[in-house]
């Protein structure tokens, strides 16, 4: 997963700071910066339906970075995620309904999903590799169990009602006006995370990642940053479910299935492991795939295709078999992801006559 | 009464313990001959049953010749699995494999919920009597076939290692793949031969457990609880999947029975394994017979 960046011709990097800036030029930043500025605007122009979708990527994108930061830059594996994220939703539920204020209850419970994370994180202090993948298995069905079990939490099998978003006693709850909200923490939780691999603590656990002898021959703890990338990643993994629950203002244990987590675990591997953007476009990706297959059938309904195959009511299963055709299809085929693509593309575009 | 509930509680136990050791083994088969953590055991179950039932169902064909072409599909899906996914796969990081393989859980469940939809289909009845007498208790028949069954299977892999060339080859490959090299094993027919014949035997315990439960995608689960069983005996042992297997399948039922007398929790069962896995990786992430060569953190 070498970081082959693409720099432009005679930006040469003389010391160690201009090598960890943020943003790589100056023009990357315009460009973010712009992003994000022409984003503020995008209420005024798409339906609610689109704005929905923009809003679904947020919250997911979050978690998955999460998870990107376990898996893609510390090296380990989680196949727990989804519980992780429904934990933080019914933590965000359960504070506001005490009369914490969302905005606080929030982040409350993204620090609270990560207690809970650096428990089920402490076999990552002790085992690795796949026996931590099998950890993590048993961490999503003992909590999957004490979501229906605890009943003063999370409301049982009847689920919990989320308080809608207010700030200063304004109400942030609709489509338009909650996705100023989510795109508020997208941009800090990414921020963050950039900033985190460009300190002492994201370049250990790429060190632990890469080489964990050297990393501990160099003063590592190893220990120490295994558990906490299981902190990290549980912290984001939490306030992207709170995120979730204040949006749809209802959190139920439903749907925090294994297959949900490895809906994230696509999310990463489509995106790019170990790339803070890349976890972004897989992101979009698989919010946009089960968009697209529904798109499709309904195009093709009536057809030739539509009634040998039934696909009206086949759709919920094809989803899952693109995702899981899709994950095998990238560690196959493009195991870098979209981000490794898209570094070509841009490499292409850059180099233009003269590709070497 | 109670003790009666209790020793037919221990009979079942015992009766999916051996089911579990099964299935545990194959898993453990994979693992020692490719190094593959294969998330997608459940699948092969649910897959070698459904495409029985189906033989049986859609076009009649008496159970004996039924189970032996669904065994023989299996053996060659097994195998086409690990030419076509796993081998491009090879020296890539582990955790490439493990995703690999659960991105064929997901795909293959789906894609057997589209076929045969959702709900469990009974296989039409193959015993002459459901149920028989043993030492006072009700056993079903199917249940009393898959301990013969798997106690054969059982016996099989035993010889199968101990005395066959191929399974003396796969010991070696497991072993050291360059050294097998050397002699002149062909590394790539152990993989595929151990993800063939793994396949097959799980698709032998998936018609049994289908035969008394009927088909559904519920059998998957059986590649999740082999977890447990398989780390409780240790990753790399055979006998102590076996071990492992039992002793998940006793604790379940054992955790049922306290739940249903004293704790009324309710599906204790189902996730009580899953608390044990965690409490062995802590203490002793090795298992019972597994090598411990595990590298601390």
């Amino acid at each position: 997963m070498a970081m082959n960046t693409m720099r432009p011709c005679g930006d040469y990097r003389t010391s160690y700071k201009a090598d960890q800036t943020i943003f790589q030029t100056r023009l990357t930043m315009l460009i973010c910066v712009a992003a994000v500025v022409a984003l503020c605007f995008a209420p005024f122009f798409f339906s609610r339906y689109v704005l929905s979708l923009f809003i679904q990527i947020g919250y997911l994108g979050i978690a998955a970075l999460g998870l990107n930061i376990l898996v893609g830059f510390s090296g380990q594996i989680s196949i727990g995620h989804a519980v992780f994220f429904g934990f933080g939703g019914f933590a965000s539920a359960y504070l506001a309904d005490k009369g914490v204020p969302v905005p606080i209850a929030i982040v409350l419970a993204g620090l609270w999903t990560t207690v809970v994370g650096l428990i089920f994180g402490l076999p990552a202090a002790r085992v690795k590799g796949l026996y931590l993948a099998i950890a993590t298995l048993a961490a999503q069905f003992i909590l999957q169990d004490f979501f229906v079990r605890a009943e003063w939490f999370t409301g049982g099998t009847h689920g919990a009602l989320a308080a809608p978003f207010t700030l200063f006693g304004y109400d942030l709850s609709g489509d338009d006006k909650y996705f100023y909200v989510v795109l508020f923490f997208v941009v800090v939780m990414y921020l963050g995370a950039t900033n985190l691999m460009r300190s002492r603590d994201g370049r250990a656990l790429i060190a632990v990642r890469d080489h964990y002898l050297s990393a501990e021959m160099m003063g590592v703890n190893l220990a120490k940053y295994r558990t906490m990338a299981f902190g990290i990643s549980s912290f984001y993994a939490g306030i992207g479910g709170a995120l979730y629950a204040h949006y749809v203002g209802f959190m139920s244990v439903e749907g925090l299935d294994i297959l949900f987590s490895i809906q994230f675990l696509g999310m990463i591997i489509i995106g790019g492991l170990g790339s803070i953007m890349g976890s972004l476009m897989g992101t979009v990706f698989m919010v946009l795939l089960p968009e697209a297959t529904g798109w499709l059938a309904s195009a093709l309904s009536g057809s030739i295709i539509d009634q040998a195959l039934h696909l009206k009511s086949g759709i919920t299963y094809m989803r899952e078999m693109l995702i899981g055709a899709a994950i095998i299809m990238f560690l196959i085929f493009e195991p870098d992801g979209l981000a490794h693509r898209w570094r070509q593309i841009k490499t292409y575009w850059k180099l233009y006559p003269f590709s070497f | 009464m109670q003790s009666q509930l209790l020793l037919q509680l221990i009979i079942n136990g015992l009766i999916i313990g051996t089911l579990y050791g099964v299935v545990g083994m194959c898993f453990v088969l994979i693992y020692k001959a490719s190094q593959v953590v294969n998330f997608a055991q459940g699948e092969f179950l649910l897959i070698g049953a459904w495409v029985c039932w189906w033989l049986l169902t859609a076009w009649n064909i008496p159970f004996f010749w039924g189970f032996l072409i669904a065994v023989v599909f299996m053996m060659a899906f097994g195998m086409a699995v690990q030419m076509v996914i796993l081998r491009p796969l090879i020296g890539e990081p582990i955790i490439s494999v493990i995703m690999v393989t659960i991105g064929m859980s997901i795909f293959f469940q789906a894609l057997m919920k589209w076929m045969f939809g959702t709900f469990a289909q009974p296989f039409p009845p193959i015993f002459p009597v459901d149920k028989v007498n043993v030492l006072g208790l009700q056993v079903q028949t199917a249940y009393l076939m898959s301990t013969g069954v798997s106690l054969a299977i059982m016996a099989g892999f035993a010889w199968f290692f101990k005395y066959s060339k191929m399974g003396l080859a796969m010991r070696a490959t497991a072993f050291s793949q360059q050294v097998a090299q050397s002699l002149g094993i062909s590394v790539r027919q152990v993989f595929a031969l151990s993800w063939g014949i793994s396949a097959a035997v799980s698709a032998v315990a998936g018609v049994v457990v289908g035969m008394v439960n009927g088909v559904s995608s519920a059998l998957s689960y059986f590649g999740i609880k082999v977890f447990p069983a398989v780390i409780l005996g240790g990753l790399d042992s055979i006998f102590g999947a076996v071990v492992g297997g039992l002793i998940v399948g006793l604790l379940e039922n054992l955790g049922q029975y306290v739940d249903s007398q004293y704790l009324k929790w309710g599906n204790l069962y189902e996730i009580i394994p899953f608390y044990v896995l965690i409490i062995i990786l802590m203490i002793k992430p090795y298992g019972l017979f597994g090598t411990r060569d595990i590298e601390r953190v």
